[in-house]
């Protein structure tokens, strides 16, 4: 696989991911994984949401399954979403890691340490700090970290606390991050 | 001229080594489980345990027989609940029981029983449905502690309001404070639930198959393995199973991409419940 771009949002998140994943072709050459903090329900809807709406291919993250080109995929409620050295998915049942399960830093720290320079990470509204160790661990291993731009978020905590662990994040606003994705793909 | 290396490539090298030390020294076996959880679970471990490297670590293994209890407790996941996802239990109730029904006595394996919530659960479910003299319980794990936790059936108090509450979905007959007195913090479970219990040390990764199980349930613990040792796993489950017994698996698990898939037919495709074929 060519790379692999992460997302990871909390409150407001499903607004700006409306604003985001329909600006991107069926043909986008890289998988999605994307941790969105929700209620712990057993089906949190987002899969069905977000496939009426996208272009691309819209699934829940499978246990043990490596991600396509073309694809979305959302963690499952109540499950943490890693990525594995040879870049398929794995879900934990692991404790929540600061209150959070599905955890943003998680799926970050696990993608960046399997695709280091091939992995963009993305961090979008919210109102804690979940994904900020995780960003700077992409930005560590090479990868490039994104921020929305907190000025204009729905939520400013959670991408304020990306740029300051993160200070050379790109930050965007959201609807130009879609744009930025299609000129580095 | 010698290539550099990352940091965490030489963390991957040492985990690999420790492991193989772990395996080679007392037997338990984590080289096939997923890697990604395993790596974040020994740095917590690193951290804690106060050593500098994955290597001092594992010197200290093999060396030190208490470091390996310690060590079992990050390589292990114990996250459990009574009655976790009440309509897996829901479903047992209501559409495996009337087939188990029929036999006139039973045996029935937790694989995976961590501290003992999902055999108690079901020892008050079969207690409900007036199955419960006529079967017999194999609840096993890896983790002495986990093993030992569930044997004497104790929890915290403030753990029981969830455990009702799923209880309660599940289709309860009965009200789980039947089952518990509380005693400060702590509730302690009717020991008659565990009478026909069999708690034992068995690792789905290095041990054999049982004889002529009814049901299997082994929720969320095949998510810790990679493909072969799920492969393994799930070859364990079916040799174990008489025909037309029945699987259940974890939410997030699934037969469809294993290789043993034809060896058993959907019976639940929501809750995971599988069914073992004639052939
Ligand atoms: C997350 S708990 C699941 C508990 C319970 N089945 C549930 O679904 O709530 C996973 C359990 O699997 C056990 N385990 C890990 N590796 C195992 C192996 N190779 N054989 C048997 N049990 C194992 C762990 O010690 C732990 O108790």
């Amino acid at each position: 696989m060519s790379g692999m771009i992460v997302i990871g949002a909390s409150a407001g998140g499903v607004q700006a991911l409306l604003t985001l994943l329909p600006a991107l072709p069926a043909q986008f050459p890289r998988p999605i994984l994307i941790v969105l903090h929700v209620p712990p329900d057993r089906d949190h809807g987002l899969v069905t949401l977000f496939r009426a709406r996208c272009a691309m291919h819209v699934c829940e993250a499978e246990d043990k399954q490596a991600p396509v080109p073309g694809t979305i995929y959302f963690a499952p409620a109540n499950y943490h979403l890693l990525v594995e050295s040879g870049g398929s998915m794995a879900l934990s049942a692991d404790d929540p890691v600061n209150h959070s399960r599905p955890s943003i830093d998680l799926l970050f720290e696990t993608a960046a340490d399997a695709m280091r320079s091939r992995l963009i990470a993305v961090l979008l509204t919210g109102a804690n700090a979940d994904g900020a160790m995780g960003l700077r661990a992409v930005a560590r291993a090479g990868g490039t970290a994104i921020v929305e731009d907190p000025d204009t978020a729905q939520v400013r905590a959670m991408p304020a606390a990306g740029l300051a662990l993160c200070p050379d994040a790109v930050r965007l606003v959201i609807n130009t991050i879609a744009p930025y994705l299609l000129r580095l793909a | 001229m010698i290539d550099e290396v990352a940091p965490s490539d030489i963390d991957d090298i040492e985990i690999e080594l420790l492991l193989e030390a772990l395996y080679r020294r007392y037997h338990y076996d984590f080289r096939h489980y997923a890697r990604a959880s395993i790596k974040r679970r020994l740095i917590q471990a690193r951290g804690r345990l106060g050593v500098a490297s994955f290597s001092a670590l594992q010197e200290q293994l093999l060396r030190d027989p208490a470091m390996l209890a310690k060590l079992l407790n990050y390589l292990t996941v114990q996250v459990s609940e009574m009655f976790r996802d009440p309509s897996y239990f829901r479903a047992l109730r209501e559409r495996v029981i009337p087939h188990l029904r029929t036999y006139p006595s039973l045996k029935v394996w937790v694989a995976g029983c961590s501290n003992g919530e999902e055999v108690y659960s079901l020892s008050i479910l079969f207690r409900e449905e007036g199955l419960d003299q006529r079967t017999l319980f194999y609840a096993t794990d890896i983790n002495p502690k986990a093993l030992k936790a569930a044997e004497a059936g104790v929890y915290q108090l403030d753990q029981i309001r969830k455990f009702t509450e799923n209880h309660q979905k599940s289709g309860a007959r009965t009200s789980l404070s039947d089952y518990y007195v509380a005693d400060y913090d702590r509730a302690i479970f009717d020991s008659s639930l565990r009478a026909n219990v069999v708690f034992s040390d068995h690792s789905l990764a290095t041990d054999s198959a049982f004889a002529e199980m009814h049901l299997i349930s082994c929720r969320n613990v095949l998510i810790y393995f990679d493909r072969d040792l799920q492969e393994r796993a799930v070859g364990l489950f079916e040799e174990s199973l008489v025909r037309r017994g029945f699987l259940g698996l974890g939410h997030k698990e699934s037969l469809r991409f294993s290789d043993h898939v034809a060896g058993f037919a959907n019976f639940s495709r929501e809750e995971k419940i599988y069914q073992r074929r004639e052939r």
